[in-house]
C-alpha cells in the first residue's frame, strides 16, 4: 500500500537561501511521525513546503496519490492536509467560536462544534472571547481545533508544544494521544523530543536542511544515544 | 469674531466631512489590511465615482441613478484593476506596490482630464434635498445634511458585511493573517479581488454622493488621499472602527481649525497624527504595531 503523504526530494529556499536538501518522507495512514532536530534544521520550513506556505523549487509531494507540490495552501488544504502552525496563529480580533467557524467554512466534511467542545471543554466556556484574551494552553488548543473542525486525513503539528507549562504540555500530549488512537494521522515537529517520542511511531532527523536518520520510534528508544548526537538531549 | 451659530455651523460641516472622509478611509484600510496594499490611486477613484456619476446623471437626469452608476462603474474598475495589475504586486516590494498604484492613480487622473477637460463640472443636488433647511437655531444646506444621513447608512451597511457575514469572517481574518486564511482552505486571491473591488466600490460611492456639494475636477482627489491616509493612521490600520472614528475626528479638525484660520486646518490635522503616533502609534483603535 502506498502511504497517505509521499515526499521525494524537496529542496526549498528562502529567498537566495537553500534551506531544505533533497528531503524525503513518507507518512502512512493513522501514523504519528515526528520530525526531530535542532533549531533551524530546516523542520518548519518542511511543514510549510508541504502545505504550500513555501514553494518548494524542485521535489515531488504526493499526498492521497495527488500532486500537490505548487499548489497553492488553500488547494492544498481542500485536500485535506491541515497545518497547526508555529505561535499558533490564531485570529487574535475573532472569537474561539469564530475561529472555529472560519475553518470549517470550506471544509468538505467538518466536525461539529460539540465534538470540539468535548474533545477541549476550556474552549467551549471561552468561546465567546477573543482570541488574544485566551492563553497561551487555550490558544494552542483552538489551534489543534481548528484544523480538526476541517477533518483533515493528516494533521502537521509545528511546534504545539512550545511555550507552555509542562502541566498543559501533558493535557495536550494526552489530547494528541487519544486523537492518533482515534485514527488521526499526524505530523509532528517538536523541540520537546520527550513528548514527541511518546506519541510517534515512526522518527526523521533533520539536520542542516538534510534528512538524515529514518527509523521506527521503538528503534529510535533503543538508540538514545543517536538521538543525542543529532538533538544534543 | 467667532459666533455661536457659526461654531455650530463648522461642526455640522465637519461632520459632513467626517463622515465622507470615513467612508473614504474605511475602504483604503480595508484594502491595506487584508491585501497590505497601500493604495494610492484611492483618490483617483473617488474623483472616478463622481465623473462616472456625472455622466449617468447627463444621460439620465436622475440622482439615483447617478449614485448607483458611478457606484458600480467603480466596482467593476477596482475588480479590473486588481485583476489585471495589482495582483501581480502582492509579492513584490511595498516601494513597487506604491509606485503602480500611484502611477494607476495618475492615468486615472489625466484620462479624466483628456475626456472631460480641466474645467470643473457639476451634479446638482436631488430636488428634494436642494435648497436650505431651517434647523431652529440656524439654517443648513439639506443636501449637507443628507450626505450625512446617506453616509451613515453606507458604513452601517458595510459595518454589517465585515462583522455579520461569511464574507466579513474571512475579511477580518485576512487583515490579520491571510497567509493562514489560505492554509484553511478558503482561496484568499478571490477575497482579495472582492476586498478590492468593495474598497472602490465605497470610494466612488462617496464621490458621487459627495458631487453636488463640490465641483468636480480632474485632481480634486489628491487632497482627499492625504487627509485619508492621515485617518487610517490617527484610526489604526486595518480598523473600520478606527477609520471612522479618525474620520469624524480628522473632519472636526479640518472644519473647526479653518473657522479660525484656513490656512493652519492641513498643519492642525498633522499636529494631531503626530500626537496619536506618540501616544499610539497603532492608532486609535489598531491592534498591531505599525512598523
Amino acid at each position: 500500500m502506498s502511504a497517505l503523504l509521499e515526499v521525494e526530494n524537496l529542496n526549498s529556499y528562502y529567498g537566495d537561501s537553500h534551506i531544505l536538501f533533497d528531503i524525503s518522507l513518507e507518512v502512512a495512514k493513522n501514523q504519528v511521525v515526528a520530525l526531530l532536530g535542532r533549531n533551524g534544521a530546516g523542520k518548519s520550513t518542511t511543514l510549510k513546503s508541504l502545505i504550500g506556505m513555501v514553494r518548494p523549487r524542485s521535489g515531488q509531494i504526493r499526498f492521497d496519490g495527488v500532486p500537490v507540490h505548487g499548489l497553492k495552501s488553500h488547494a492544498i488544504a481542500g485536500l485535506g492536509l491541515q497545518l497547526v502552525p508555529e505561535e499558533r496563529r490564531i485570529f487574535g480580533s475573532l472569537s474561539v467560536e469564530e475561529n472555529l467557524v472560519l475553518a470549517g467554512l470550506t471544509a468538505k466534511s467538518r466536525w461539529p462544534l460539540d465534538r470540539i467542545w468535548e474533545i477541549f471543554p476550556r474552549l467551549r466556556e471561552r468561546r465567546r472571547s477573543r482570541g488574544t484574551e485566551l492563553s497561551g494552553g487555550e490558544q494552542q488548543m483552538l489551534a489543534i481545533a481548528r484544523a480538526l473542525v476541517r477533518n483533515p486525513k493528516i494533521i502537521l503539528l509545528d511546534e504545539p508544544f512550545e511555550g507552555l507549562a509542562p502541566i498543559i504540555v501533558r493535557d495536550l500530549v494526552a489530547t494528541c494521544r487519544r486523537l492518533a488512537e482515534a485514527g488521526q494521522t499526524l505530523v509532528i515537529v517538536e523541540q520537546n523530543v520527550t513528548a514527541a517520542m511518546t506519541l510517534a511511531d515512526r522518527v526523521y532527523i533533520i539536520n542542516n536542511g538534510h534528512m538524515v536518520e529514518s527509523m521506527s520510534a521503538a528503534a529510535a528508544r533503543e538508540q538514545p544515544e543517536l538521538l543525542h548526537r543529532h538533538l544534543g538531549v | 469674531m467667532i459666533t455661536w451659530p457659526n461654531f455650530v455651523s463648522q461642526c455640522f460641516n465637519g461632520l459632513a466631512l467626517g463622515a465622507l472622509l470615513a467612508l473614504i478611509s474605511s475602504g483604503l484600510t480595508i484594502i491595506y489590511g487584508t491585501l497590505g496594499v497601500l493604495n494610492l490611486a484611492h483618490g483617483a477613484m473617488f474623483m472616478l465615482g463622481g465623473y462616472a456619476g456625472y455622466v449617468a446623471y447627463e444621460a439620465t437626469g436622475s440622482f439615483a441613478v447617478a449614485v448607483v452608476a458611478g457606484s458600480l462603474f467603480l466596482a467593476v474598475v477596482g475588480v479590473l484593476m486588481e485583476r489585471v495589475i495589482i495582483r501581480y504586486f502582492y509579492s513584490r516590494p511595498a516601494e513597487d506596490q506604491i509606485l503602480v498604484t500611484f502611477g494607476i492613480g495618475i492615468c486615472l487622473v489625466e484620462l479624466v482630464r483628456l475626456v472631460f477637460g480641466s474645467l470643473s463640472k457639476t451634479v446638482p443636488p436631488p430636488s428634494w434635498a436642494a435648497g436650505i433647511s431651517s434647523l431652529g437655531f440656524m439654517f443648513y444646506p439639506t443636501y449637507r445634511l443628507v450626505v450625512v444621513g446617506i453616509i451613515a447608512v453606507a458604513l452601517l451597511a458595510l459595518f454589517l458585511v465585515l462583522f455579520r457575514t461569511r464574507l466579513g469572517l474571512i475579511v477580518r481574518a485576512g487583515i490579520e493573517d491571510s497567509a493562514m486564511v489560505d492554509a484553511l482552505g478558503i482561496d484568499v486571491d478571490r477575497v482579495f479581488m472582492i476586498v478590492f473591488g468593495i474598497g472602490a466600490m465605497a470610494a466612488g460611492f462617496a464621490g458621487i454622493v459627495n458631487a453636488p456639494v463640490v465641483s468636480l475636477t480632474p485632481d480634486m482627489g489628491d487632497a482627499i488621499l492625504v487627509q485619508t491616509f492621515v485617518v487610517v493612521v490617527i484610526g489604526g490600520v486595518g480598523s473600520f472602527t478606527g477609520a471612522i472614528l479618525g474620520g469624524l475626528i480628522s473632519g472636526e479638525i479640518l472644519s473647526l481649525t479653518s473657522m479660525v484660520d484656513p490656512s493652519y486646518s492641513g498643519v492642525m490635522l498633522f499636529a494631531v497624527m503626530t500626537l496619536v503616533l506618540m501616544l499610539r502609534p497603532q492608532g486609535l483603535l489598531g491592534t498591531r504595531s505599525q512598523t
